[in-house]
């Protein structure tokens, strides 16, 4: 048994300590926790006074078994945290080592980069935008969002060979070179997204339902947000304009013309609207990083053997969930002496309490779906 | 006046409704009737892996450098030969590939300098056993029988 401890609210009344409370368990088998998270939450009726994670039913020791890896071997590792966002798990390590390694990579090669990480922005926000209409009711979504998805998943499948844990960046740059159709697929689906975005606010940004099960629910204010170090849509949604990509851009991201879309409220109606504007952002980077493909080799100078020389690295990108980081030593050796992971999801899950408080046991699942969590990145 | 419209109407919840009527056309159904008919799979698809063979001579293309098993994140590849006293080459005897354990992340592919391992476009890999995912060297040579599903 976990140790959980509840803390409970502060005293408003007497009354208080009269009230029916009531422990309940919620998961890790509930389809609405995205995976194996469990949640008590502790209620007064139907209103939530604290929720509790117990996470770890996922974990793999992810970090444990980049220590008995080379740099190589551990690639294909990083892909199963975010499985919905592989290939920014690998952009996040690859940079991480290369920044051990000082190396540069080629132009051509940061260019693919650039371009498959947005799509793979836009499989994960689709993913997202579909199971968390699920969880809320709206059941049309899931279906055209995955159809969507299928799109950019079919991109990956012929670019890397492999649809969700994709491994299609090495070390150094890139393994493949872009197939034949690789730009025209990749503005297919910007043009495709484009006209799907449309869609999906006709089903949902106008519904009643929608915005009466949203708006206001799940407030997280920017001082919050800056206390817990939440990162990502949800940071944004409280209307602060932080994006890695813009803030400390890697990987060429000064290069393309984008704007950091923010919302004021920061409750779960301004985290969708969001994270649709994101997504057609990331139909204007692929656009134009597609449109300046510059040619040239995919691979920088590194040896067929790793061995980067003894320091630390740590470098964060911007993953579809937030401040994605790695921090790697060396000690000099083949394998790495400590890796270390900052996932999003898991920053971003502390902040449950805070959201849930005070809200409707219905809305805990609203809230769940809008942090984005990935139960795989949370337990690693 | 808009919102008294929008809430008696219901325009806001028809629209919705259109849009999942407009996406029932026949001709935009996307779903593949998978056992019936098999999509095809990309080019680069990483799937079962198999050994090569010569065209012509039929003989093993792998010079049992043991670089695949060495590249591999899980170790499950095991190589053995044999010297070979004429050509004073190694002669390969056994090739053990754990596809349970695969992960197919494609580095054995990547590592091979003479292009003898190669993952394929299979990706039916259910056995009745475990140890029919072990795979030995005459199974990576002819690959996984196809397979009929009729119901």
């Amino acid at each position: 048994m976990a140790a959980t401890t509840l803390v409970p609210p502060p005293v408003q009344d007497d009354t208080f300590l009269d009230s029916n409370e009531l422990v309940l368990n919620m998961g890790p088998q509930h389809p609405s926790t995205h995976g194996v998270l469990r949640v008590i939450l502790k209620l007064d009726g139907e209103t939530v006074l604290g929720a509790d994670c117990v996470i770890g039913y996922l974990h793999r020791g992810v970090e444990k078994i980049a220590e008995n890896r080379t740099y190589q071997q551990f690639a294909p590792y990083v892909d199963r945290m975010d499985y919905v966002a592989a290939v920014s798990n690998g952009l996040g390590y690859c940079l991480a080592v290369e920044k051990l390694l000082d190396v540069e990579i080629p132009p051509r090669a940061q260019a693919v980069r650039v371009i498959l990480t947005e799509l793979n922005r836009l499989a994960s926000h689709l993913l997202w935008l579909g199971t968390h209409a699920l969880d809320i009711g709206a059941i049309t979504p899931v279906f055209l969002c995955f159809r969507e998805r299928e799109e950019v998943l079919s991109i990956f499948e012929k670019y890397c060979g492999a649809r969700l844990t994709t491994h299609a960046f090495r070390i150094g740059g890139l393994q493949y070179e872009t197939y034949d159709t690789f730009e025209k697929d990749c503005l297919a689906v910007c043009d495709l997204m484009q006209e799907k975005v449309k869609e999906y606010h006709d089903l949902l940004t106008g519904n009643r339902i929608w915005v009466r099960r949203t708006t206001g629910v799940g407030i997280l204010n920017a001082a919050d947000c800056k206390d817990y170090g939440v990162t990502g849509p949800v940071l944004r949604a409280a209307g602060v304009p932080w994006d890695l990509r813009k803030a400390q851009p890697y990987s060429g991201y000064e290069k393309y013309d984008f704007e950091i879309p923010t919302a004021k409220n920061g409750d779960t109606f301004d985290r969708y609207i969001v994270r649709m504007q994101e997504m057609e952002q990331s139909c204007r980077i692929i656009r134009q990083a597609v449109e300046s493909i510059p040619e040239g080799p995919i691979k920088g100078k590194v040896g067929k053997v790793i061995k980067p020389p003894p320091g630390e690295a740590y470098v964060s990108i911007e993953a579809p969930k937030g401040e994605l980081g790695y921090f790697v030593v060396s000690d000099g050796s083949l394998n790495p002496y400590r890796l270390r992971v900052r996932p999003p999801s898991f920053v971003n899950l502390g902040a449950l309490d805070k959201m849930c408080r005070g809200t409707l046991v219905a809305d805990v699942v609203a809230i769940i779906g809008t942090i984005d969590i990935v139960l795989g990145e949370v337990d690693r | 006046m808009e919102n008294i419209i929008k809430t008696f109407l219901l325009t806001d919840l028809l629209k919705g409704l259109w849009t999942t009527f407009k996406n029932q056309k026949p001709s935009k159904v996307v779903t593949e009737q998978y056992p019936l008919a098999r999509p095809p799979v990309a080019e680069r698809y990483r799937g079962a892996p198999r050994l090569n063979n010569h065209p012509e001579t039929s003989e093993t293309l792998c010079i049992s450098c043991n670089l695949c098993a060495l590249a591999c994140p899980e170790q499950l590849i095991v190589v053995t030969s044999e010297r070979n006293p004429e050509t004073k080459r190694k002669d390969l005897t056994t090739f053990t590939y754990d596809v349970s354990r695969c992960m197919f992340c494609g580095l054995c592919e990547d590592a091979c300098p003479v292009d003898a391992l190669e993952l394929t476009q299979d990706f039916e890999l259910a056995t009745f056993t475990r140890e029919g995912q072990i795979w030995d060297r005459q199974m990576l040579e002819e690959g996984p029988l196809p397979v009929r599903y009729t119901h």
